[in-house]
């Protein structure tokens, strides 16, 4: 049973009031326990509806549950996605207060950067290997508003698929003759390794990522515009971060890029 | 224990475990079965094992590395790596199928290999001395195939087992070193065109050629060292994937080429 457009604007309001405390809320889902995908979306898009209004900006998407292992802990078998709104982003090497966040992991991911809108429901990998200009080496900030991780599926999507920050690396690597899926990554904290992983992790191929993205777009109405990126997926499993740390991911081929927490 | 028991002990550890082999029946750990001993101990069953397959006419040609992440180590309560001797017998060739009819409980592991172009021995080496004496990097798909059931072991088991070795591929595609960062370098394992995982190179001991370098280290202490035409693989980059007949385990590395391994009765 989908919820109402006044249950969908009362967890898209608590979510809004969540994010501005920072304090976590009980999973959406313990209070509408049929709440489906749909709702969830439906509520994403009325948070980022308010969002915007406050003044944000749409710079691009990410994806998440991009990997085998994270569907199967939450027990559905496709991805999902949120918009990246203008404040998430950061510059390479930034410092971000572990304080703004609630439960913060990272993840290290390829960024693609479009030089072509997307659109359509036939849209294919080698499309959006024709529409992008250039990967990027980017790190990613999840949290959850909903207490504990204790998520399901419908509770990501309405939080913004439990996104929290971006750092995008600081060099542009053009896309062509590139192959995304063999690319391999190195995570450190201090110098330390804490994770390895290759860009076939994102649904078995970035650009794969970024087509379904687009198939999933389209009967929303809306599409991928030229100039906007798409995170497109943890390449590893996600991290606990904490306060006095610095992350760098490494890639082969695109560079590093690094945050430091304070 | 006098030295002569000690010999004799190590003669026995060895025998079991060749007839383990011989005979594809696996066995209880030996540290629960025949007492507790050490690392040393270990390597010198490990070199009976190796001897006795020497004896039946196999020639070695090479070593392996395991325990080179630091989660198996943590997992098996260790701080360093471990090493067993390649054989020729073990080897497999591009295209040739893996026989899972001989082997008990076989496992691959995707690895960086190295062949290496003159002898290198000493307790300085380092990656760097390594890779100067590497002809070629290969893709490689190590088969491990533990004498202990259900790979229940400890590390001088493991070690006297010589590190499970049971069969190595080299993908057809040869690398020349220079120029290849192994630390970033990419990898995505599929069983039966499924991913069942990805990593890259710094997985192994941070860096492959530095696992190397610690083997050399480690056989510089028992005054031996590695020769110009022996192959290495460095130690898995992801987690041991079980096979069976039918299977079939394909490596893509990043630079280095693809890998692949059919499984047969």
């Amino acid at each position: 049973m989908s919820l109402t457009d006044a249950e969908v604007s009362k967890l898209a309001a608590d979510l809004h009031q969540a994010r501005q405390a920072g304090i976590a809320i009980p999973p959406l889902t313990a209070r509408h326990p049929g709440m489906t995908m749909a709702d969830g979306y439906r509520v994403q898009q009325e948070l980022v509806a308010a969002l915007t209004a406050g003044g944000e900006r749409v710079v691009g998407y990410k994806l998440g549950l991009t990997s085998t292992p994270m569907q199967q802990l939450l027990g559905v078998d496709s991805p999902d996605f949120a918009p990246v709104l203008s404040s998430h982003l950061n510059p390479d090497g930034a410092a971000v207060s572990a304080a703004s966040f609630i439960a913060p992991r990272v993840e290290a991911e390829i960024a693609l950067v479009l030089r072509e809108d997307l659109r359509g429901p036939d849209c294919t990998a080698l499309d959006v290997a024709a529409a992008v200009t250039g990967a990027v080496a980017a790190l990613e900030i999840v949290d959850s508003r909903i207490a504990d991780w204790k998520i399901k599926l419908a509770d990501t999507i309405a939080d913004l698929a439990s996104s929290g920050a971006v750092v995008l690396g600081p060099a542009l690597t053009p896309a062509a003759g590139l192959d995304l899926r063999v690319l391999g990554m190195v995570l450190t904290c201090n110098g330390n390794l804490i994770a390895t992983g290759a860009g076939a992790a994102a649904l078995g191929n970035p650009l794969q990522a970024v087509a379904w993205l687009v198939q999933t777009l389209h009967p929303l109405g809306e599409d991928l515009r030229a100039g906007q990126f798409i995170m497109t997926g943890a390449l590893h499993a996600a991290v606990d971060i904490t306060a006095g740390q610095n992350y760098r991911a490494e890639f082969d081929r695109l560079g590093a890029v690094g945050l430091r927490v304070r | 224990m006098t030295g002569t028991d000690a010999a004799a002990s190590v003669r026995e550890l060895a025998a079991r475990l060749v007839d383990a082999e011989t005979k594809r029946t696996p066995i209880a750990a030996l540290t629960t079965t025949c007492g507790p001993f050490g690392v040393g101990t270990a390597y010198e069953v490990q070199d009976a094992v190796v001897a006795a397959r020497v004896q039946d006419g196999a020639v070695v040609a090479g070593a392996k590395l395991g325990l080179t992440s630091a989660a198996k180590q943590r997992q098996m309560h260790v701080d360093q790596p471990l090493y067993g001797w390649l054989t020729d017998h073990m080897a497999l060739d591009v295209g040739q199928p893996l026989d899972c009819g001989r082997l008990i409980q076989p496992r691959c592991e995707p690895e960086i290999a190295f062949l290496m172009s003159r002898d290198l021995a000493g307790p300085q080496v380092t990656a760097a001395h390594v890779l100067a004496a590497t002809a070629a990097l290969y893709p490689a798909i190590d088969v491990l195939d533990s004498r202990f059931a259900g790979y229940s072991f400890t590390l001088p088991d493991v070690v006297a087992d010589n590190a499970s070795a049971a069969g190595f591929l080299l993908g057809g595609q040869a690398t020349e070193p220079g120029g290849v960062d192994l630390r970033l370098t990419g990898l995505v394992l599929e069983k039966n065109g499924e991913l069942v995982g990805t990593a890259a190179g710094a997985a192994v001991l941070g860096h492959p050629a530095a696992a190397v370098a610690w083997l050399v280290r480690a056989l510089a202490g028992r005054g031996r060292g590695l020769a110009a035409g022996q192959v290495v693989i460095a130690g898995a980059l992801t987690e041991a994937v079980p096979v069976a007949p039918g299977d079939t385990i394909v490596a893509h590395f990043d630079r280095l080429g693809t890998v692949e391994l059919a499984c047969r009765d």
